[in-house]
């Protein structure tokens, strides 16, 4: 009865071809950060040297918790922010201008970085604020609540409405129908949307290097600046860990989503 | 036999007579009306509940009965009108100022919460003290016979198993009205009819009004004590489910509930309580006289298949009153086979065709007609309802 379904040769070969070109490059990468050669592309043994190199390397670190604390703050507003904007185009009554507002709002999906960069850069400009942890933030921020409102919002329209009417007949006033339950039932969409926005804004270069100021570079602007003066191999051991870093995260996304899903299951005496 | 069949008149009286006596009324709604944009989903709808009745509000899709329902419930507010719910209009009252509540036509159980958290739901928005809840709870689910799944999520459940969580959850708040939404277009033949029985006790047993939604004729039939068909966003009549089969106030109601031979025509002569009708299809057609007394014009004589009989050569026994029997020569055009019943379509030798549906009442086949066999298709003026066309 079983049916595992074979698979043909010509689909085995795909697949390794496939998976070679987009996961080759990147172990390679993570191999050679743990290069003891001075030279990026010469094998010279096995080694830590780099991570340790860039653990005593101060404007490394500070990048990396500069860029840490960016998208970590940036994928909070945006989450709230998009929420509330994806429940206001769901859920709220018609209102006048809801197409051009769904409209505006997803623009910067396909609005060029360079673009986004530069009119959010004349913007400080303008505003005469200080370049640096703000500005960036706030830059990321509305890059990512884009991402975030549509992944919250596919999850609301898929959501019985009437789930929310049972709730109000039931006692519940509007506010309270949400917050018991809609807001439990799309919790598994904010969180993805929260890490789609995390891991947005922790690898932008462009907007990020058109409104940060001195002294506050993000990752990326470091490396890519590092970069510019002739790959060290510090830099693979940083990417390694920045890899590391996302991998570690999806991994416990995927764990939670999973846990909570078979939580109902397992407490059924079955 | 006759008897027991209510004249249009009789039937009519009854309903009369049974409005006089009511007293105040449970839930009254006045000219409610509600428009979407340009389509106008209720116009105007009266009607007073008792309580403890079990309405039914009958409709084909788009009639306007699901909206209608959903402003007692409050996810709509009407237009116009005022809905009175014991004397107090609640009409732009939100949801969870009512003490209504709603079964859902998908149930609209919450995917996260046990059966218990369910059913538990409005007990705690309530303020219900936990003690008071447990006990609640333990009785919905022993009322609903779900003993033992309590722990279980809604996806755990069967369909039968989900339709009764939610009736649980919509009558724990022991509400003064309880709204019903197609509450058993989602489960089978079977399972619905029991399912009819079990709800029809209930509702007896809690003295609870009902108020049901459904496009199935038979199931208003059998549970509601009152029906009210609606058609175009208007009630179209309010009877009881035995005087909307028997006495419908129009040809189309006539159509709706049940299966229905229609002969057009026009009146032709009086003869004390007995109307002659030409008709086009079946010739001349004596009726009985309806309640309000009509003129002359155009009218369709409206037969119920099971009150024509079919005979090899007419009601041979009553020769007596043959001049009050409607008797039609015609020949077996198609037969359909039902198991209870046999429905045969005759061909008149005047034109029309009318059905007849028989009674399969010995199992041999003694009774039957074949194809093409020659028959009399007759009915008395009593069986005919007259209607304006």
């Amino acid at each position: 009865m079983r049916k595992v379904s074979r698979l043909s040769r010509f689909n085995v070969a795909s697949l390794a071809l496939g998976l070679a070109f987009l996961y080759l490059p990147i172990l390679i990468l993570v191999i050679y950060s743990f290069n003891a050669s001075r030279l990026v592309t010469v094998w010279g043994g096995w080694s830590l040297r780099w991570y340790h190199e860039f653990f005593g390397d101060r404007a490394m670190i500070e990048a990396a918790w500069m860029s840490l604390r960016v998208a970590v703050s940036s994928a909070t507003i945006a989450t709230l922010l998009g929420t509330l904007a994806a429940v206001a185009l769901s859920r709220g009554e018609q209102f006048h201008g809801r197409t051009l507002f769904s409209g505006m709002l997803y623009a910067p999906l396909v609005m060029p970085e360079v673009i986004a960069g530069l009119s959010l850069l004349l913007l400080f400009v303008a505003l005469n604020a200080e370049r640096g942890f703000w500005t960036v933030t706030i830059a990321h921020t509305t890059l990512t609540m884009c991402f975030v409102a549509v992944v919250v919002q596919s999850r609301l329209g898929s959501l019985d409405r009437s789930l929310e009417e049972a709730a109000m007949d039931l006692g519940c006033n509007p506010v309270r129908a949400f917050l018991s339950v809609t807001l439990p039932l799309i919790a598994p969409a904010i969180v993805a949307g929260w890490m789609l926005a995390f891991t947005l804004s922790l690898d932008d270069l462009v907007i990020a290097s058109f409104t940060t100021g001195p002294g506050s570079a993000t990752l990326p602007i470091r490396i890519y600046s590092e970069v510019r003066l002739g790959v060290k191999p510090e830099i693979n051991a940083i990417c390694t860990l920045v890899i590391a870093l996302i991998a570690v995260v999806i991994v416990i996304a995927s764990l939670a989503s999973k846990l909570s899903s078979s939580r109902g299951e397992s407490a059924a005496p079955l | 036999m006759t008897d027991e069949l209510p004249r249009t008149d009789a039937a009519a009286d009854a309903v009369g007579e049974t409005q006089s006596a009511a007293s105040e009324p449970l839930l009254r709604i006045e000219g409610v009306a509600k428009t979407f944009g340009t389509f106008r989903a209720v116009g105007g709808v009266s009607l007073d509940i008792k309580a403890g009745e079990f309405f039914a509000l009958l409709g084909p899709s788009g009639c306007g009965k699901t909206t209608l329902l959903r402003m007692l419930a409050g996810f709509e507010a009407p237009d116009e009108g005022r809905i009175l719910l014991g004397g107090k209009d609640i009409a732009q009252a939100l949801p969870h100022e009512r003490p209504i509540n709603m079964m859902f036509q998908n149930y609209a159980l919450f995917p996260h919460l046990s059966v218990r958290d369910n059913i538990a739901f409005g007990l705690k928005r309530a303020g219900m003290v936990r003690a008071d809840i447990a006990t609640r709870v333990a009785e919905m689910v022993a009322l609903v016979k779900l003993e033992g799944l309590e722990k279980r999520k809604p996806d755990q459940l069967s369909g039968g198993q989900r339709q009764r969580v939610a009736l649980a959850r919509a009558l724990a708040r022991r509400p003064q009205l309880l709204l019903l939404d197609e509450p058993l277009a989602a489960l089978d033949k079977k399972l619905r009819e029991s399912t009819q029985g079990e709800l029809m006790e209930l509702q007896r047993r809690l003295g609870m009004t009902f108020i049901i939604v459904t496009h199935d004729q038979e199931e208003a039939m059998t549970m509601a004590s009152r029906i009210g068909v609606m058609r175009d966003g208007k009630l179209a009549q309010v009877a009881s489910p035995r005087e909307l089969y028997e006495a419908p106030r129009s040809r189309w109601i006539a159509e709706f509930v049940g299966d229905i031979n229609l002969f057009d025509g026009e009146s032709k002569l009086r003869d004390g309580h007995r109307l002659v009708i030409g008709t086009r299809d079946a010739g001349a057609l004596v009726v009985a006289e309806p309640r309000e007394p009509v003129g002359a014009g155009k009218f369709s004589v409206a037969i119920r298949p099971e009150k024509v009989k079919l005979s090899r050569r007419g009601p041979v026994s009553e020769a007596g009153h043959e001049t009050a029997i409607n008797r039609l020569d015609g020949v077996v055009a198609d037969i359909c086979y039902l198991g209870g019943t046999t429905t045969y379509k005759v061909k008149l030798d005047t034109g029309g065709m009318i059905q007849a549906s028989v009674a399969n009442s010995a199992r041999l086949d003694v009774d039957a007609y074949s194809l093409d066999q020659h028959v009399v298709a007759w009915f008395t003026p009593d069986d005919c309802v007259v209607l304006p066309s």
